[in-house]
């Protein structure tokens, strides 16, 4: 014999009105939610939009617009829309700040995951943050007063406002990605890992070198790619600090321009819906790609070791 | 399965009925088709080492299992009556079960609001009506005399043992008819855990409980009947005085109570 | 005393090597704290000379090349404002849907990627998506509305990842125990989740408020001005649809655009901007570091 089928005490029931407010704040979360993806894919609908016409314009060749060093948007007889020079611009620039801010960065990471008291880490970790927090015109203000006067004095180049200030300032701008990141890698190396180095007498530096370096190694690529990301998607330090010249730079104190600066350089001189106006819109839409990608690499290096 | 004896064998109504329960997390079963009953206001003591699938069991009866992504569940769970994978309001059917966790667990709200947390979900909210639900449910929880001054201060300062006695008010508090405890008394003292017991016994008056443990001892004390659940098969149920009584028909059985294994 | 303990010459030099590592790593650390000390200092001492409450609340005067900041100081609180009232909601909802409610499946790994990338898109094509979406699509023109709208989805990622961590600090133990007495998850969430994790949102929010006042690219084609006509001291300058001036941009605007500027002026701006962001952030810590001290478990 069964019980009667339903429940024995009456019970108290929620208020319709209750009920259906629920409901209705649920579905304001959920698409909230997936608000993210409609503004990605609004940015690169938006941008795109403004670039088409002239990608499927006569005499618009891709080529000449990835591949040519001549970007003459304002000439009267001979417009040429060529971003190689600035794609340089923005591979030298990182590169430098890459070289610059990787080592630093990696090492600070080292530094407070391992070698530093919970006190001093604390401390590291507030300045960090506010190293993180200063903005870019800042540091592009910075770059043109402080840095340039510096380069100057002490390379004699005629100008301080170059590919070396710039990389000097990116780099800055980098390292606090860098660290963070990197320390959470080096963090999630399992304790167990650490214990048995040092059961072993393993000293610190040993236990870095051999055991925890290897093993953080896909985190430590995810912290150095989210910096790329950082440094090739940063526009007004660069604009103020790289100098304005668009051409290929033959050394450090060359003077050049990158794709952001360039965008932020022209897009108020461009009259809107023009051929120079497009132009560079494509180049954001190039942008968006660069760092899409990065982006996306960066999180697939980083699960690749959350699976394991 | 054979049928087994009760106290009150005359008139059994089945409150809980489990046939052919299959669950699955991801590929791996970890239960393989059990089948029991559990009958108005006895205490069913489930007993069987870690691993068994116990706590999965109980998650399958008020349905928390599917917040659990991986998990499958076939067969059918019966309360009441009513299957409980066709019921609409999941809600509704986690009122009619109390569930008490391994760990106590208060909530960081007050004391007050920890017990009237249930009532006010499910539309109570008079004060007036409220009151007497918190102070009913922390008497039977034999934690009213500890607390009745100090009821906002915060759930989680309470001791452990406490904190286990709150979350069996909070458990209460919505005037279940059934009372799951999944090994209870793990984090706790062994005077709180007594005291609990004295609890249940009052309870199991007007309620049916399902007392999962590992302490088979406890189950002895407190038990009507004994489930013996070994690797997500049920090995044996029976009255628990033939359980315990080397009168066993598996000798399984009657190795894990006699601490063989386990 | 060579005892049984003693150093051998292997454990000396790896212990020496041990110190050189140990050298080179604290220097690499104190290698960042250098310039933030370093360009905070400068940037002051150049600016001291004009630094006042005064300098505040002035106009620009003399074609931008003396008086106060006043105009952009507003604009700024202007547009940090409206974009802070768009995304912390969506922010924070969105937060509750990825941590609270959603599934792991593929789509939702989707929206966790699109937030990432979110966070990675360069300023500058922002700042083209707001011109082509506000300015021009939505026909609202360059005005604060457009810029604050470009600053709110820009920051937007700020806010969704620190709520999520807030939300995430939450012992899975409190949802369960909510869930068992029959709870929903909205229910759970304000009765539970929620007031355990304001504080770890509050901090996402002031730290929005940081990021949208730094920027620059993003407003500066979408509705900041190299100069406006306002009132000193006035609080009330700009309506919705106006163009203002920001903060931001009127440094790189001194500091490139404008000849003969009083020299301190731009510096001034610089620590304006600079202490504003440093200031929030630290409150941002202080909040932080102040609740951490008083959880409930």
């Amino acid at each position: 014999m069964s019980a009667e089928p339903r429940a024995r005490t009456a019970r108290a029931v929620r208020p319709r009105a209750a009920v259906l407010a629920e409901k209705a704040l649920e579905a304001v979360i959920r698409l909230s939610g997936v608000s993210a993806i409609v503004f990605v894919a609004a940015i690169f609908f938006f941008v795109l939009r403004e670039a088409a016409p002239v990608l499927f314009s006569e005499g618009f060749s891709l080529k000449q617009f990835l591949f040519s060093t001549e970007w003459y948007p304002t000439s009267a007889t001979n417009v040429r829309y060529g971003t190689f020079a600035l794609t340089v611009g923005t591979v030298s620039v990182t590169a430098l700040a890459m070289v610059l801010a990787v080592p630093f960065g990696l090492g600070a990471a080292i530094f407070l995951s391992e070698f530093c008291s919970p006190r001093v880490r604390e401390t590291l970790k507030v300045v960090i943050e506010l190293l993180s927090a200063i903005p870019s015109v800042v540091w592009g203000f910075v770059g043109l007063t402080v840095m340039s006067k510096l380069i100057v004095s002490a390379t004699g180049a005629p100008v301080g406002v170059n590919v070396l200030n710039g990389g000097i300032i990116l780099a800055l701008m980098s390292v606090p990605v860098i660290v963070s990141i990197g320390e959470d890698a080096l963090k999630a190396v399992p304790d167990s890992f650490r214990e048995a180095g040092v059961a072993l007498g393993a000293t610190r530096w040993q236990l870095v070198y051999r055991v925890l370096l290897p093993a953080a190694k896909n985190g430590l690529l995810a912290a150095v790619l989210l910096g790329v990301g950082r440094a090739v998607g940063e526009t007004m330090a660069v604009l103020m600090a790289t100098g304005h010249a668009v051409h290929i730079p033959g050394s450090l104190l060359d003077s050049v321009r990158t794709l952001t600066a360039n965008i932020a350089a022209e897009l108020g001189e461009a009259p809107s819906g023009s051929d120079h106006y497009r132009v560079l819109f494509l180049t954001g839409t190039l942008l968006f790609l660069i760092t899409l990608v990065v982006n996306l690499t960066a999180d697939f290096v980083v699960r690749g070791i959350r699976r394991k | 399965m054979t049928e087994s004896p009760t106290p009150s064998a005359n008139d059994i109504v089945k409150e809980v009925e489990v046939s052919g329960l299959r669950l699955a997390y991801g590929g791996k079963e970890v239960l393989h088709g059990i089948s029991f009953d559990v009958y108005r206001n006895e205490i069913l003591a489930v007993i069987g080492p870690a691993q068994s699938g116990k706590t999965s069991m109980l998650r399958c009866l008020n349905r928390t299992i599917d917040f659990t992504a991986s998990a499958s569940v076939s067969g059918s769970v019966k309360v009441g009556g009513e299957d409980v994978r066709k019921m609409s309001d999941v809600f509704a059917l986690r009122r009619r079960i109390g569930m008490v966790a391994p760990l106590p667990t208060g909530l960081p709200l007050s004391i007050y609001d920890n017990v009237a947390f249930a009532p006010r979900c499910s539309g109570v909210t008079r004060k007036a009506d409220l009151e007497p639900v918190v102070e009913k449910c922390l008497r039977q929880a034999a934690l009213w005399d500890e607390v009745k001054d100090r009821l906002d201060s915060l759930g989680t300062a309470l001791s452990g043992g406490q904190q286990q006695r709150l979350t069996i008010a909070r458990a209460l508090s919505h005037r279940p008819e059934i009372l799951c405890l999944d090994e209870f008394s793990i984090a706790i003292d062994p005077v709180t855990t007594m005291r609990i017991e004295d609890v249940l016994k009052e309870l199991r008056e007007e309620i049916t409980i399902i007392l999962v443990t590992n302490l088979t001892q406890q189950a002895r004390r407190l038990s009507d009947r004994t489930m013996f659940l070994l690797e997500g098969e049920i090995v044996e149920i029976d009255a628990t005085d033939v359980i315990y009584s080397g009168d066993a028909k598996s000798e399984k059985t009657r190795d894990y109570v006699n601490g063989v294994f386990g | 005393m060579a005892g049984r303990f003693a150093k051998t010459p292997h454990v000396a030099r790896k212990e020496i090597a041990e110190s050189i590592a140990r050298g080179i790593f604290g220097l690499m650390s104190a290698a960042m704290i250098l310039p933030l000390v370093l360009i905070v200092g400068y940037l002051v001492v150049r600016a001291w000379p004009v630094l006042s409450w005064e300098f505040l609340l002035d106009v620009p005067k003399r074609g931008m090349t003396d008086g106060g900041i006043w105009p952009a100081f507003v604009g700024t609180l202007y547009l940090v404002g409206i974009s802070l009232l768009v995304s912390t909601p969506i922010g924070v909802l969105a937060a509750i849907y990825l941590n609270e409610y959603a599934k792991d499946n593929w789509f939702n790994r989707l929206v966790n990627l699109a937030v990432i990338n979110l966070a990675g898109v360069p300023s500058i094509v922002h700042a083209l998506f707001g011109l082509g979406a506000f300015v021009y699509a939505a026909r609202f023109g360059y005005s604060i509305l457009s810029a604050s709208l470009t600053l709110a989805i820009m920051t937007l990622p700020v806010i969704i990842a620190s709520t999520r961590e807030a939300l995430a600090s939450v012992p899975m133990a409190f949802r369960e125990a909510c869930w068992n007495v029959g709870a929903t998850r909205w229910q759970t969430v304000r009765a539970v989740v929620l007031p355990n994790s304001i504080s770890g949102i509050l901090t996402g929010v002031i730290l929005q408020v940081s990021r949208a006042a730094g920027e620059t690219a993003p407003v500066m084609f979408t509705g900041a001005v190299f100069f406006k006509a306002v009132e000193r001291g006035d609080l009330f300058p700009y309506g919705l649809t106006d163009q203002c001036m920001a903060l931001s941009m009127h440094l790189y605007t001194l500091a490139t655009q404008v000849p003969n500027v009083k020299e301190a002026l731009p510096y001034a701006t610089a620590v304006v901007l600079l202490g504003s962001v440093l200031l929030v952030n630290a409150t941002a810590i202080f909040v932080r570091i102040w609740l951490r001290n008083r959880k409930k478990w």
